[in-house]
This record gives structure tokens, C-alpha cells and sequence, in this order.
């Protein structure tokens, strides 16, 4: 069945690595109608599609990737938004290659179709083209639903319920709508345009945004649910997690959270012309193995370091970031410091960072992770010197709704319980989903919780 | 979006604003703060509430024109809007009967310690205020304070009103006086919160200061606030911004505050070339 493939993706055209490090461009520059048309061909239209099932909002897969390849791109937009009201957003951050790519059959004997470059593709194509077409939204129900939070859970769950005739108001603390998407996820491999076409998308389908409006602070939980017929939490998880080592509160040491907001959110990159400034360290070492550590030491380099190091305590095989994503990184001139693990950070008399103490580690037996657990190596410590030190070793959830809410119940690490089937809380019509149940997690799946929960609240609303 | 109803210049760099936000206005109490930005470009910083009136559905805040961030936002007029007010954030001062409590405010902290004194006087407490200033011009809210305490003292550097000195000094005499203190509350620049912890540490008065440490969200999302409080790190935007002043590491504080100073200096530069330029170019067209 597989005669005459070809085995490899057609590769995207990318920005040059030393040209792309001097800037915060969006590094892959996406398929031409050519390079999509022979991709889209190489997909196998099976009878009976693996892909769909690999999709956690069960894109029609193999319907759209067919209109990509008789060149109907538009139909194509149409057939994912059916399912996918971010695509643009999906095609670039979803982890495809542990999703619909590894059910896709080629990538049994070959490399899979690039169902990430086709969805951002036909995505691309349609909004640059201005042809985007707007569903019909049923008469309006008169119900009311607010979402909490507008990263990607809270808009599938807003564009979910627009859509059939609910009145939905997305409240944001920040001033920026998106969420993780807006504040955590660089220009260069998500440009704010986009994200932002896709917001107003949402708000021309009528649904209401409400930023700087802190739930939990600016009105409460049970004030919402006088106002409003449903509420769902997507608060995602914003507590960033520190080592506990000492010199931890140096000048220069940054949560990812915080350097990673400064550069996006706060466009610290472009200071002075925008006023929030960030330390442009020449010597910059990275902490964490993640998507998150991927993206501070990559923005470290486009902030002019000489040495961005990215410091991992495990091994390469064990690195939690997407394959891309290290591949970028290394592409870019980041320097991987795997099997250490950082001991304290050491400062100048003004408060200043100036050198980190690593220990080195080797692999022991595996852990409750399935991972070989590191073991620090007795006496292998030595020191780097660095000016910035960014600590990208995970979040967990933000207390600040649930601490003021009672009668939400939690899990042992903060987050919320919720009903796996359709995502309600211990409370009555208040439902959650993405981080703030999950924990760090990632952008489709907070967006398949979102899906449930929308149904779930439909249901509950009919 | 909020917008500015009154503007009021206190002291020299210092100005009020009457800022509509009746969300704000309704559910603020004492010690809490807003994050605002001033426009498209501006940096996000905190302002303590200095007041409300949840029947008009205004807030009032307090700047001190220190840096770029503020000078822009002073330089906002009666409608015109700020472009982002959020909060209350943090958490509000506890206020109860302690009994006799003395408040204490350092510059544009007295605005921020009004608020405070004001409540613990409505709920029973007898209140001395000790405010302070470098000098008699830069003395704020005097009239304010006088309402919501018992006995208000006033303290100037040099001297130019009031009791010369600094507030520690009325404050080390009521020790040594033997009068009753249950509490102290104290919001000023960091010195003098340290100063005031160090004169009531020996006795053993509970004492609580408000930090102002760097902040971006004020949601507890960036860490940018960290404070080191008894050996143990905590950021101010939401376990504080009060701490009990013989635990925290003002020195530490000081050191953060300090970290952008260099980007500030380039800031302030920016904004007074932006201001020069209109000139030169009226000089090149005549």
C-alpha cells in the first residue's frame, strides 16, 4: 500500500539560524500553495483514518488534508474550523508528533504526513487572504456562561458555546488576551497577530472580553454565579516553581514566567521604545529540560547572550521538550549542559548574579516517572559563571481564585478535581479545565477539556 | 475604561487621581493595591488604593513622580483615561481592636497608610499617626490623617515642620515613655520601614510594613515580587503586600529595587529628549 510514497515531510522553509537568533521573527516561514499541494499528497486518504482519533478535538483530518490537496485551501480552513476554532494557533504549537502524526499509518514505515504545517498552512492561507467565513449562530438561548481565563481551554469553551446561541463573557486579570499563548509562547514561534486574529474571530462571533478582571479579586466566584447561568474555570497554572537553592532571589534570576512575560507579554525585547526593560545577560543559563526552558533560552540568545546554556539535571533522551523545539535550540547555538543540576547561585557585593554551582548528575534506576532518576555525583561540583539565571522547572497551580473560593475542591498538588467526563467541579455549575486540572500541560489539551466541558455545559443549558 | 475625574498636585511630584472604576470602588480595602498601565507601550506597576467611594465608583491613588512609568502617568489630565486599572490585588490589612496601634507614613506612604488608620480608627482602635516628610513642602494629606487618627505628629527632616527628625524619633520616645503600643503599621520607603522595624524589634511591638517590591501581573504569576520573609521566600502581590517587619530582609528589597536602575536612567533620558523635540522642530519651521 505504501508503493510509490514518499518517505520524508516536505520540509518547511525556515528562517536561517544566524539570521533568526538577531531577531524575534517567527523562525519556520510555512508551506507555500506548491510545497502544501505536494505534502497534502502524500497522504494515504485511508479508509479508516488512525489520525482522527489521535486529535484530542478529532479533527477531520484526512477531509481537509484532501480539499489541501485539489487546492480548495479555503474549504479546507472551513473543514477544521469545524472542529478547530484556533488552527493557526494549533499548527504551530501542538505536539502533532505524539498526536495525529504518530497514529498517521506512514509513520509506521516513514515519516508521517505534516499535519501541523497543513493545518497552519490552510490557516494561514485563509486569514491572509481575508476570506474568512463566519458560521451561522443559532437564535440566541439567553443563557449566560462566563469563562474564566482566555488562554486556549477558555476560548474553545468561548467559541464552543457562541456558537450555539449562549451569551459568553471570557474575564482575563491580564490586559492581553490568550493567556499562556499571549504571555508564555514567544513571537518567534507564535507572532501575536496571529493569536490576535483569532481572538477577534471570536469576538465578531459575539463573544464578550472582559480584561484586567481578576476573578476571585475584581468579583468573586459565587458574585459570577448570581450573573451568569455557568462558569468555567481555565485559570491554567501560573505558580511558577523555584529550586529552594540558596542565592535564589539574586538580581538576575528570573522565573521562566517572569522573563518569559517581560520579553512577550511586555515586549520587553523592544525596550526602550516599549518601557519595560529586561536584563539582556551576556552568559544566560537556562534551568529545565521543557517546552518552557526551550523558549527562555532561545528568547535569551534574541536578547543578545554570547552563552545561553540550558542546564538539564536528566539526559537528553529524558528532555520533556518537543523534538523541534531542541532542534531549533541547538540549531541556534544553545548550549545543552545535560546531567547538572544547579546547587546555589552565588552574587557580586551588589546583589547581582555572577557564577552558578552545578553538581553533575548520572542516571540511576527509573522513577515513579518511568524516567532513570538522577543521582548527584558526590564531589562533582564546579561553577559557571553566568550574569542571568532563569528558572524554567515547572508551575503549578495559581491559588489565588481557589483560595478564595470555598467548596472547590482540589487534588494534593492545588489543582482541581473535576469530573473526567465533563469537566464539572465541586461545584454546581462551575466547570474546569486545561492546566488548573491538569498541571503543566499542553495547548490541545486544554483545548479537548475545553471542548468536553462545553458540551457538558450545552447539555447542562438546554 | 477607567477614567481620571480629579487630579490634585499634593506636594511637588506628588499628584492624586479620582479614578473611575466602580468594581474597584466597591470591593477594595485597606492595604490593597491596583496594577495600572498607562498605555499601549507603558510598563504595568502597583499604586496602593488610597480611597474609594464605592458610591461614586471612584478610587483614588497616589503617584510619585519617580521614574518614567509614573512621570507619564502624572502628566494624565481629568478625562482622560489610564489604560488598565486591575485589582484590588493582595491581601488587605487586617483590621480589628488592637488597641492602641500607631500609624505611620514615610513620603507618598502617608497616602498609602490613610487608608489603614482611617479603618482602625472606625473599628475602635485609638490611633496615633506619625507622618513624615524631607521637608515641610513634600508633607501630604495632613488634613486627611488628622481625621483618621487621634493625635497625628509630623516629622520633617530638616526640621522646616513639625518635629525635626525622623519618625522613628517620636516613635523611640513613646517607648522610652513607657506608652502602651499594641501594633504598629508602617508604609514608607524601605529605611525607613527598616529603621522602624529595628526601634520596636528590642521591645518586641508587632509591627507590620507594606512592601513595594518590582512587580508585572500582581496575580502571583511572575515571582518578579519575591521577598525574603523569615528565611522563606513569598511574593508580595498575593501573600502580602503586609509582612510583619522583624521577619522580612529589607536589604534584600533594596538591592531588588534597584535592579533596573540603569534602564531607568535610559528611560528618563527618552521621556525628556521626547519632550525637548517638539521645540527643536517649532525652532526649524520658523
Amino acid at each position: 500500500m505504501t508503493k510509490g510514497v514518499i518517505p520524508n515531510k516536505t520540509p518547511m522553509p525556515e528562517q536561517d539560524p544566524k539570521e533568526r537568533i538577531r531577531n524575534f521573527r517567527e523562525v519556520p516561514l510555512g508551506y507555500t500553495e506548491e510545497l502544501a499541494i505536494q505534502e497534502a499528497l502524500r497522504c494515504l486518504q485511508c479508509k479508516k483514518p488512525t489520525c482522527i482519533a489521535g486529535c484530542p478535538v478529532n479533527i477531520d483530518i484526512p477531509g481537509f488534508i484532501d480539499l489541501v490537496a485539489k487546492g480548495d485551501f479555503l474549504g479546507a480552513a472551513r473543514r477544521i474550523k469545524a472542529t478547530n476554532l484556533l488552527p493557526a494557533v494549533c499548527g504551530r504549537v501542538c505536539p502533532q508528533e505524539e498526536q495525529c502524526e504518530r497514529a498517521c499509518v506512514l509513520s509506521k514505515k516513514f515519516e508521517s504526513v505534516a499535519i501541523g504545517r497543513l493545518e497552519r498552512f490552510v490557516a494561514d492561507y485563509e486569514r491572509e487572504t481575508g476570506k474568512i467565513q463566519y458560521p451561522k449562530i443559532p437564535r440566541r438561548t439567553g443563557k449566560r456562561v462566563a469563562v474564566v481565563g482566555s488562554g486556549p481551554a477558555g476560548l474553545t469553551v468561548a467559541a464552543d458555546l457562541i456558537q450555539q446561541g449562549h451569551d459568553v463573557t471570557v474575564f482575563e486579570a491580564l490586559h492581553a488576551l490568550g493567556g499562556v499563548l499571549v504571555y508564555g509562547i514567544p513571537e518567534f514561534r507564535l507572532p501575536k497577530s496571529i493569536l490576535e486574529a483569532e481572538v477577534n474571530y471570536l469576538a465578531a462571533l459575539g463573544v464578550h472580553f472582559e480584561p484586567s478582571y481578576v476573578i476571585g479579586k475584581t468579583e468573586s466566584l459565587d458574585e459570577l454565579l448570581q450573573r451568569f447561568d455557568a462558569v468555567f474555570l481555565g485559570l491554567g497554572a501560573g505558580l511558577p516553581h523555584f529550586m529552594h537553592v540558596p542565592g535564589e532571589n539574586l538580581n538576575g534570576v528570573y522565573s521562566a514566567n517572569e522573563y518569559l512575560t517581560r520579553s512577550n507579554l511586555m515586549r520587553a525585547y523592544l525596550f526602550p521604545e516599549w518601557d519595560t526593560p529586561i536584563k539582556r545577560g551576556r552568559n544566560v543559563a537556562v534551568i529545565g529540560g521543557g517546552n518552557t526552558a526551550m523558549d527562555a533560552v532561545r528568547t535569551a540568545l534574541r536578547l543578545g547572550a554570547e552563552n545561553a546554556y540550558l542546564i538539564y539535571r536528566r539526559s537528553r533522551a529524558e528532555m520533556p521538550a518537543r523534538l523541534e523545539e531542541i532542534h531549533h535550540a541547538e540549531e541556534e547555538g544553545v548550549q545543552f549542559r545535560m546531567l547538572e543540576a544547579p546547587v546555589r547561585i552565588l552574587g557580586d557585593e551588589n546583589g547581582w548574579v555572577k557564577e552558578i554551582e552545578l553538581i553533575s548528575m548520572q542516571l540511576g534506576e527509573p522513577d515513579e516517572s518511568g524516567r532513570r532518576r538522577p543521582v548527584p555525583v558526590p564531589g562533582s561540583e564546579h561553577r559557571l559563571a553566568v550574569d542571568t539565571v532563569v528558572v524554567a522547572i515547572g508551575q503549578g497551580a495559581n491559588p489565588l481564585l481557589i483560595s478564595t473560593t470555598p467548596g472547590l475542591r482540589t487534588n494534593r498538588w492545588g489543582y482541581l478535581e473535576v469530573n473526567p467526563e465533563t469537566g464539572e467541579t465541586s461545584l454546581e455549575r462551575v466547570y474546569a479545565g486545561g492546566d488548573i486540572v491538569r498541571g503543566g500541560a499542553t495547548v490541545i489539551l486544554a483545548m479537548g477539556d475545553g471542548r468536553r466541558a462545553a458540551r457538558a455545559i450545552h447539555e447542562r443549558l438546554r | 475604561m477607567p477614567r481620571i475625574v480629579a487630579k490634585e498636585v499634593l506636594a511637588p511630584g506628588i499628584k492624586k487621581f479620582v479614578i473611575e472604576h466602580p468594581q474597584i470602588a466597591r470591593k477594595r480595602q485597606p492595604g490593597q493595591f491596583v496594577i495600572v498601565r498607562v498605555h499601549g507601550e507603558g510598563e504595568r506597576f502597583p499604586l496602593t488604593i488610597a480611597d474609594a467611594d464605592p458610591e461614586r465608583g471612584t478610587i483614588t491613588l497616589v503617584v510619585q513622580e519617580v521614574g518614567h512609568s509614573t512621570m507619564e502617568m502624572g502628566r494624565k489630565e481629568p478625562g482622560e483615561v489610564i489604560l488598565d486599572v486591575v485589582g484590588p490585588l493582595g491581601r488587605p490589612t487586617p483590621i480589628r481592636r488592637y488597641g492602641r496601634v500607631v500609624c505611620m507614613g514615610g513620603g507618598v506612604g502617608v497616602a498609602e497608610i490613610y487608608p489603614v488608620s482611617l479603618a482602625l480608627k472606625e473599628a475602635g482602635n485609638e490611633v496615633i499617626g506619625i507622618i513624615g516628610a524631607r521637608t515641610r513642602e513634600l508633607v501630604i494629606m495632613e488634613k486627611e490623617m488628622r481625621s483618621a487618627t487621634h493625635q497625628l505628629i509630623v516629622c520633617t527632616d530638616d526640621g522646616s515642620y513639625g518635629v525635626h527628625g525622623l519618625v522613628t524619633k517620636p516613635l523611640q520616645e513613646m517607648i522610652e515613655r513607657k506608652e502602651r503600643i499594641d501594633h504598629v503599621f508602617c508604609i514608607g520607603p524601605v529605611p525607613m520601614m527598616k529603621a522602624v522595624a529595628e526601634v520596636t524589634r528590642p521591645v518586641g511591638i508587632p509591627t507590620s510594613v507594606s512592601l513595594n517590591p518590582i512587580m508585572v501581573d500582581g496575580t502571583g504569576m511572575c515571582g518578579a515580587c519575591r521577598v525574603t520573609v523569615g528565611g522563606t521566600t513569598r511574593f508580595a502581590c498575593v501573600d502580602g503586600p503586609d509582612f510583619d517587619a522583624h521577619q522580612v530582609d529589607f536589604d534584600e528589597l533594596m538591592k531588588r529595587l534597584a535592579q533596573y536602575r540603569n534602564e531607568e536612567k535610559l528611560s528618563l533620558q527618552r521621556l525628556h529628549v521626547g519632550e525637548e523635540e517638539p521645540k527643536c522642530a517649532a525652532r526649524a519651521a520658523s
